[in-house]
């Protein structure tokens, strides 16, 4: 088995690793580098608890291979400062907090684009971030409270 | 597994020419990775790269169509206004493949030969005559969308050919609508899907979840053709039954498909056709 290089700018450091390129990037974050924040619900690209930001956009890293992140710019929930996640807290958006910190990395990048509110529901750009205690609301309210702000995520 | 990772397009077409066995062509991976190597055993797959090739990505307007790239992805279109205002369709189609975690990533090209018979993107790229341009190093070839499946998951395209662009041909459009029935609004596998648009060039109708492959249906154009009036849905029961073969499955009966299929069109289309 050969290895493949990756060479890509995680949370703003450089980072480079040598890995089979079957190995997933939700396990790069995860077992090979310490992050654990990013989780793993399903596996399958269903649940989004393993969003992360790829080039700045939301993706599912249990379908990227890390290979894959060749060259780019990758920011973990890790990247998001502690006070980011007030909102979250105050407004009943978080449960058993399995589903977190995806959610807290779709809702902080809809809050850096309110002009995706032109054309999108909150509803539909969370639609990928599956959550079952909370029934929306709460995360509803706290990505409206985000948008208040407008601040890029990281 | 093996992987290469050529870096311009001409790279990738001499992987794909058979000098490494047969080779799979990953791009977002939204389909491929769901079954990824590690749990298959697959580890004997080639793998050809093609995220990398930035020169696939762009979707280009021209003056008589527009061209998505090999690697254009359903967010690339979401968010380009003309794209809007001009095929609306594929802007609602887009916005049913999955979320935008999976609109960031999956591509229109690898929802054309992924050939699942409930896909999103393929119904509304046939609905507006989308012509596929494969190359290989033997050269490029033009096949009509329409006329790119030949059965369940088998398409008119050799191992060594590769998606390089989808062109679609730009038309003034009286009618167009794109109609998704599954079990929840978003991120739901299709029962039944829908396309149908009018132009110069007539109707198109668009059925997905309905036979084998997504296609399109000669007999119910025909009906509109004609401008036939219909009284009530169970008028179109007879053209479906000529145009489609739906299954039953976990997720529908053959049945519940056509009658669904029968209404969805029915009052899609009475104000225009002015049926009752
Ligand atoms: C959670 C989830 C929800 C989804 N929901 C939907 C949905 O609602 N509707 C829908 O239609 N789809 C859905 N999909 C499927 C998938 O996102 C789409 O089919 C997507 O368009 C595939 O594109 P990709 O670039 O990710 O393909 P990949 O996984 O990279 O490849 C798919 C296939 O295409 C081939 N391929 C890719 N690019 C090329 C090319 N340029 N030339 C030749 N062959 C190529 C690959 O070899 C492979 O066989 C969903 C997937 C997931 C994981
Ligand atoms: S673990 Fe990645 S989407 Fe569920
Ligand atoms: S808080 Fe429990 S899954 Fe969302």
């Amino acid at each position: 088995m050969s290895t493949v290089q990756v060479v890509f700018t995680l949370n703003g450091a450089a980072v480079s690793l040598d890995l089979d390129p079957a190995e997933r990037l939700l396990d790069t974050l995860r077992y090979r580098l310490g992050l654990t924040g990013t989780k793993e619900g399903c596996g399958e690209g269903e649940c989004g608890a393993c969003t992360v930001y790829l080039d700045g956009l939301p993706v599912n890293s249990c379908l990227v291979p890390t290979y894959q992140v060749r060259g780019a710019r990758v920011e973990s929930v890790e990247a998001i400062a502690a006070e980011r996640l007030g909102p979250f807290l105050a407004q009943g958006a978080t449960q058993c907090g399995a589903c977190t910190p995806g959610v807290v990395m779709t809702a902080l990048w809809i809050g850096a684009h309110p002009e995706l509110l032109e054309t999108h529901t909150i509803r539909e750009l969370m639609a990928g971030n599956l959550c079952r205690c909370t029934g929306y609301d709460g995360i509803v309210d706290a990505v409206s409270t985000a948008l208040g702000h407008g601040e890029p995520p990281v | 597994m093996k992987l290469l990772l050529p870096e311009t397009v001409r790279d990738a077409l001499a992987h794909m020419a058979g000098r490494d066995g047969v080779t799979t062509p990953i791009a977002g991976g939204t389909d491929l990775l769901v079954h990824w190597p590690v749990r298959l055993g697959e580890r004997d797959r080639t793998y050809v790269d093609l995220w990398q090739l930035q020169e696939l990505k762009p979707l280009r307007w021209t003056a008589d169509a527009l061209i998505l790239g090999g690697l254009t992805t359903y967010w690339d279109v979401i968010r380009d206004r003309r794209a809007g205002d001009e095929f609306p369709l594929l802007v609602a189609a887009a916005r049913q493949v999955g979320a935008i975690q999976i609109q960031a990533r999956g591509t229109w090209a690898g929802n054309i030969v992924n050939a699942s018979p409930a896909a999103d993107g393929v119904p509304a790229l046939m609905a507006y005559g989308a012509v596929v341009v494969l190359e290989s190093q033997r050269g490029t070839e033009e096949v009509p969308l329409d006329g790119f499946y030949t059965g369940y998951k088998d398409m008119r395209r050799r191992p060594d050919q590769l998606i390089v662009a989808v062109r679609i041909p730009r038309r003034r459009y009286s009618y167009q609508t794109f109609a998704k029935v599954g079990s929840r609004r978003a991120q739901s596998i299709a029962k039944v899907g829908l396309a149908v648009t009018q132009s110069d060039d007539g109707w198109r109708v668009v059925a997905a979840s309905m036979a084998p492959t997504i296609r399109r249906c000669p007999a119910i154009e025909r009906l509109l053709q004609q401008g036939a009036v219909l009284r009530d849905s169970d008028d179109l029961l007879p053209a479906i039954a000529r145009d489609v073969s739906p299954i039953d499955d976990v997720r529908s009966t053959a049945e519940y498909r056509r009658r669904v299929m029968a209404r969805v069109l029915y009052d899609e289309l009475r104000e225009t056709c002015g049926w009752r």
